[in-house]
């Protein structure tokens, strides 16, 4: 009996041979089978063995293992050209066993060895910074997903609000629920896809890896280019003679370019104007208003609020003030009039100009994604029978730690905890167990003589070609441009310090 | 190009896995060494044609099921239609619905056929057939949805019961659906019977008129899938308390007349959190408040 489905294949549809189903597949999904997929019109196997090839070409696409093959001459061995990464290499938890790839590889005359492994981290989280001065929070407010505890804000930085989301307690010690919300989210944000967040108390914000955050529904576009003082500073010199007096709208500290130093260096004469807050120094004001989302990350949408009466014995009618924010998106031009009320005109051009200014020195703002996990006793057992050595091996820069192959910074101290920028990680590099817990990709890489002194397990080393030779499931990718090559011997005598600034070039 | 079956142990050299196309079997057996090995290898050997056999009468098999219709002629085809064929005159369904619970019977026919084991089960994608004997018994967990792996309760499978195969639906997972229920694990005699049912009960977890539930025609995501232009449910909202209680009324409400007519024994409906229980309280898959954590080997990647 005909299938008609069968016989009418649609146009963007793929079929895949893998197997006598013989799936028509859309664009972006999968098969029956789900672990063949329609990427971009290529069949694809998901859910491989990545590895990383040093691409000559940056930016090179995904490519399906089985076609890369066929162009190659077979002959990887010593070629230090490919890493292998540890996604979807399994893992050894809870069983102290040995990680399940452990390659060699010669670089520059060394034989290396990468002991590659996927981690189970219950102790694991992610450090947010999201490139806005709108409050998003107090600090230590909670931040919720899907109605759940996922963590908190935390200090903020300059320019940027600051949560951290995750850890053992929210993935397991609240509720089932909390858990496996978290997990998801965890989960979520270092694959690159996008969260809502909602703060108690505060904003509704949608955060995703190296996009701009949303927050309660705008859209970021920059982040300020100083607070309203240091706008002052840099801007004093092009509104001097175009206007009388500037206020720069900051929650933090907002400035006033009469009374600010820089204004004064100009010889710009007193205004008389009043600002509500708490003044810090001359022309610096703390707390002119509540936090918020509206100009320069207050609450307020008419700047005049921030205001008090002039000083009728130094203001005068006809009087010029440009009111702008941070970052230029708000502005407001204002003359008084004869009883020295603020009357709101058009911006002229000369000053449309300097607001212009102020936007252009904004740098985008972004969401940054840092993943942040401890390596766990039987993660360690998996690279060498005595685990303590592989930490002093990572304290001393003898062992390198990448994450998919990215560059990991390993905090000082005890024990391995690391951090990775999700967005130089390959794509979906990270998993979950039910525990509920992260599963990340993690590679060590340390010379051969260095992993045998260890107590590495030597019996289970195996060279490159093994690994590209025998299987099908090895997916290659090309390597972040702006990764260091993971394979580029650390230099022995080097501080942890140096290797690190060298990791993050 | 034709990928061949891949038959290996998994890394604990306890467990075999069996894959071919969307067929990924988990098999364990249990009792004396050699007695497994016989049993592995009568599954590998008889896993080897399966699915080819099946997709020699796919067409057949992807066409709705009605009173009089063409009956395929395989082996485990003609279980899948057996499965599906008390649903075939009160709503739409293809021996299709029956897959997977049909291929896991197989495979468990195969083994205890070929050698006594004192326990067996072979899991097709979450959907079990089991093999027990006297004094043994197994305990299986569910989960509500595979994003979200934590068990919302748990069962325990004696020999001196009639349940030979549980079987778990939902809209999140690999199949498509036509509800809104996160998981209906259903327990029946066996796991082809429990296949069917558990796609009919998660089917009838629904809010038909509910605006916010995404859904689309199944041709559209698949085009060869065998619901065609049926509209199968691709996002659930956050549901307000009496919306999720309304929805899992009305598949306790089939549920009840499935058990009524035998075709299965209990059923858990799980939606967003709440969970309805059908069957005795013998039969019944005791609900966890508090539950036990389990860590798959291989991770699974979202």
């Amino acid at each position: 009996m005909p299938d008609p489905a069968v016989e009418r294949p649609p146009d963007d549809a793929i079929r895949c041979d893998a197997c006598p189903v013989l799936c028509y597949i859309r664009p972006g999904r999968t098969g029956s089978c789900d672990r063949y997929a329609n990427h971009d019109g290529k069949l694809v196997r998901l859910d491989p063995h990545v590895l990383l090839d040093q691409a000559v070409s940056r930016g090179e696409s995904l490519v399906p293992f089985l076609e890369r093959q066929r162009e190659w001459d077979g002959n990887l061995v010593n070629q230090p050209g490919t890493f292998v990464t540890a996604i979807g290499a399994g893992t050894t938890y809870p069983d102290y066993k040995p990680a399940p790839f452990i390659i060699s590889s010669e670089v520059e005359g060394v034989d290396m060895v990468t002991v590659v492994t996927e981690g189970i981290f219950s102790y694991c989280g992610l450090k947010l910074k999201i490139d806005t001065d709108r409050h998003l929070g107090a600090e230590t407010a909670t931040v919720r997903a899907e109605g759940e505890a996922v963590g908190h804000v935390t200090t903020s930085e300059y320019g940027s609000q600051m949560l951290s989301l995750g850890g053992v307690r929210h993935l397991t010690g609240g509720s089932r629920q909390e858990g496996t919300v978290t997990c998801q989210t965890l989960l979520d944000l270092c694959n690159g896809k996008p969260a809502t967040l909602t703060i108690d108390g505060g904003a509704i914000v949608v955060v995703q890896a190296n996009q701009p955050p949303i927050v309660d529904e705008v859209r970021e576009e920059r982040m300020r280019v100083g607070c309203g003082s240091a706008t002052i500073g840099m801007f004093a010199k092009q509104w001097f003679g175009k206007v009388d007096d500037v206020v720069v709208v900051d929650d933090h500290i907002t400035g006033v370019l009469s009374q600010h130093q820089a204004g004064k260096l100009l010889g710009i004469p007193e205004t008389g104007i009043r600002i509500s807050g708490r003044r810090s120094t001359p022309g610096r004001y703390f707390q002119v208003a509540e936090p918020g989302t509206r100009w320069g990350g207050t609450n307020i949408d008419d700047p005049r609020s921030i205001l008090k009466p002039f000083d009728p014995k130094v203001a005068w009618p006809g009087l010029r003030l440009l009111m702008v924010s941070t970052t230029g998106e708000h502005s407001a031009y204002f003359e008084l009039d004869e009883n020295l009320d603020l009357i709101a005109k058009d911006l002229p051009q000369a000053l449309e100009e300097s607001v212009a200014r102020i936007r252009e020195n904004c740098e985008p703002a972004l969401c940054t994604v840092l993943f942040m996990g401890g390596a766990g006793g039987s993660l360690r057992a998996g690279v060498t029978e005595n685990p303590v050595r592989l930490t002093l091996s990572v304290k001393d820069a003898l062992t390198r730690v990448t994450c998919g192959g990215a560059p990991a910074y390993v905090w000082p101290g005890g024990g391995i905890t690391f951090m990775v920028d999700v967005s130089r990680m390959p794509a979906n590099a990270f998993g979950y167990v039910p525990t509920p817990a992260i599963v990340a990709p993690i590679e060590f890489t340390l010379k051969l003589a260095d992993y045998a002194a260890l107590g590495g397990h030597m019996d289970h080393v195996r060279p490159l070609t093994s690994i590209t030779g025998k299987q099908n499931e090895r997916e290659h990718r090309a390597a972040h441009p702006d990764n260091p090559w993971p394979l580029e011997p650390a230099k022995p005598g080097k501080s942890a310090a140096e290797s690190k600034r060298r990791n993050h070039r | 190009m034709r990928q061949p079956p891949q038959i290996r142990m998994l890394p604990d050299g306890r467990r075999l896995h069996l894959n071919d196309g969307p067929i990924d079997l988990i098999i364990e057996g249990f009792g004396d060494a050699g007695k497994v090995r016989a049993a592995y290898h009568a599954a590998a050997t008889r896993f080897a044609t399966i699915l080819d056999e099946l997709c020699s009468e796919l067409p057949l098999l992807r066409a709705p099921f009605r009173p009089g219709c063409l009956l395929p002629g395989g082996v485990v085809a003609s279980r899948m239609a057996r499965a599906v064929a008390p649903f075939g005159d009160r709503c739409f369904i293809t021996p299709m619905a029956a897959v997977a619970g049909s291929v896991a019977e197989e495979i468990l026919l195969a083994m205890t056929s070929a050698s006594n084991l004192e326990r067996a089960y072979v899991n097709n994608g979450g959907d079990i057939a089991f093999h027990l004997t006297s004094g043994t018994q197994f305990a299986a967990g569910m989960i509500a949805s595979p994003d979200r792996p934590c068990l919302f309760g748990a069962a325990t499978l004696h020999f001196d019961e009639p349940v030979r195969g549980i079987a778990t639906s939902g809209w999140h997972g690999r199949s498509f659906s036509l509800g809104i229920a996160d998981a209906v694990t259903v327990l029946a005699s066996t796991a082809s019977q429990a296949d069917a049912a558990a796609t009919i009960l998660a089917n009838a977890v629904d809010l038909p008129s509910h605006a916010a539930i995404l859904r689309e025609p199944a041709r559209d995501l698949a085009p060869d899938n065998d619901l065609g232009d049926i509209l199968v449910t691709r996002f659930v909202p956050r549901l307000i308390e009496h919306e999720i209680q309304t929805a899992l009324a009305a598949g306790v409400q089939v549920a009840e007349e499935l058990r009524a007519a035998n075709l299965i024994v209990s059923a858990a409906l799980a939606l967003q959190g709440r969970a309805r229980i059908v069957g005795d309280p013998v039969n019944a898959l005791p609900l966890r408040t508090r539950f036990s954590y389990s860590v798959n080997r291989s991770p699974l990647h979202a």
